[in-house]
């Protein structure tokens, strides 16, 4: 629970709350995942409570990937059918990306010569519907992503793992010399030769372990950091 | 001889050394331990995701999938893997406790598959497994109304006592033994499961209510401290 004192000291730091605790009690209005009973504003999530202003919110640090519309996801081909493909992007749903969508002529006979099980793809997705996900490939920088190796961390996770402005992001391409995609849905690609993939994928792993730690750019430059193998000879 | 002292020295009302600890299977999406002394479970979240196959779906919710299960060597006598009977009808009320507080209607047609594990089992395994569960449904960041703990309350001889352990399962003397495992909500402490394997006149269940009611209200306090970061271990 979030106390008087605490909201009168502006303490706006975030509180860990669990399913149906007591976070404050008073003039407030319940915001996601909050609910109110008489007074008393109550944890629907576990999660970070925040008070800004009269409105109490739960930002979530847990749990599946929500596909929200215009997201940019990272997606590994499940099916393929007549008209289009069947994509696995995490969470509870899985989406379809339809010939329709692709952003050049497809032959319907033959699918899989664009995209075939296994594959990874970056998408976005076009609308979030009660009876599935519809997933699109016209917008820049989308397509198909060949070779490389396809990690899943928690989403919640990602911002982290893209730090402020990309800060983290291309402190681990450049270290390693390799080519991230990061999907809001946690499944990150990373290409590049053996070493940096390996090293890379062992960082943003890191990350995603200790993503409350502060000052974490600095520990993931020291971990990529030691000897830089990367030089010229 | 009348049951006037427990068999393992602790108070009637006393439960047995409690560990609880959050995110201990790393490739599930929430999960937990939780021990009543000897009896250890872990508990998996899995979801909501993709039901299979479809005619299971619900076009109007998403349905819980529990798999209660007690592994080989979690008793003297080598369990046969695999569901019995016993863990068919553990799991699911277990389902229907857990059902009764998650929001089911965020995801139609999805699952939340729960797994939940005995380790080591000295009684009140299905106890041990429910408050696991619940905490491994917080932590996988389902929404839910409020969190559950169980308890098992016994009679033994003539005596209401808290957390049934195997020696006391077994007690014959006197008027032998019942036991009752109860269910009860966090925060409205209402009743979402409760058996009851022997006989107990009225007036003493309502006695053995009360002691649910507080013990669960002290196993919430652990469920809670350790979602929050802490790592219980009182042995």
């Amino acid at each position: 629970m979030i106390t008087e004192k605490e909201i009168a000291e502006e303490k706006t730091e975030r509180k860990l709350v669990v399913p149906g605790e007591l976070i404050v009690s008073g003039d407030y209005l319940p915001g996601d995942f909050t609910r109110k009973e008489g007074n008393d504003i109550i944890a629907n999530r576990y999660g970070l409570a925040e008070i800004s202003g009269r409105f109490v919110k739960i930002i979530p640090v847990s749990g599946v990937y929500e596909p929200r519309r215009g997201n940019t996801v990272i997606g590994r081909v499940n099916d393929i059918n007549f008209s289009g493909w069947i994509i696995d992007i995490g969470g509870p749903y899985s989406a379809f990306l339809s010939i329709m969508e692709s952003p050049r002529f497809i032959n319907k006979m033959n699918l899989d010569e664009f995209a075939s099980v296994g594959d990874v793809l970056d998408l976005k997705i076009n609308t979030v519907k009660k009876g599935g996900i519809d997933l699109t490939l016209k917008s820049k920088g989308l397509g198909k992503l060949d070779g490389g190796r396809l990690i899943k961390i928690n989403p919640h996770k990602v911002p982290r793992v893209i730090g402020r402005g990309g800060s983290m992001i291309n402190l681990i391409k450049e270290k390693t010399r390799t080519d991230i995609t990061v999907g809001q849905n946690g499944f990150i690609w990373i290409n590049g030769d053996l070493e940096g993939e390996k090293k890379a994928e062992e960082a943003v792993n890191l990350i995603a372990q200790e993503a409350t730690t502060e000052g974490l750019t600095d520990k993931i430059e020291k971990f990529l950091g030691g000897k830089d193998k990367w030089e010229v000879h | 001889m009348a049951y006037t002292k427990r068999l393992d020295g602790r108070k009637f009302d006393e439960l047995r050394p409690i560990k609880a600890e959050v995110g201990v299977i790393p490739n599930a999406d929430g999960s937990a331990l939780f021990a009543f002394g000897e009896t250890l479970v872990i508990a998996a979240v899995y979801g909501p995701r993709p039901l299979h196959p479809a005619h299971m779906q619900e076009p109007d919710r998403g349905i819980i999938r529990c798999e209660y299960n007690m592994l080989p060597f979690s008793v003297s006598e080598r369990a046969r893997p695999g569901p019995s009977r016993r863990s068919k009808e553990i799991s699911m009320i277990t389902a229907n406790a857990l059902s009764s507080i998650v929001d089911l209607t965020r995801f139609p047609g999805t699952v939340i598959d729960v797994q939940i594990l005995i380790i080591q089992a000295n009684a009140s395994t299905r106890c041990a497994g429910i408050n696991a569960a619940s905490m491994a449904l917080a932590h996988a960041g389902i929404v839910m109304k409020e969190l559950v703990s169980s308890v098992s309350i016994g009679k033994i001889d003539d005596k209401i006592v808290v957390d049934v352990d195997k020696k006391e399962e077994d007690y014959s003397d006197g008027e032998g033994s019942t036991d009752i495992p109860f269910t009860l909500t966090s925060r409205s402490k209402s009743i979402v499961h409760l058996q009851l394997d022997g006989k107990i006149p009225l007036k003493r269940f309502k006695e053995a209510f009360l002691a649910a009611k507080t013990a669960c209200e002290k196993i919430l306090k652990y469920q809670e401290r350790a979602l929050k970061g802490e790592k219980i271990n009182e042995n």
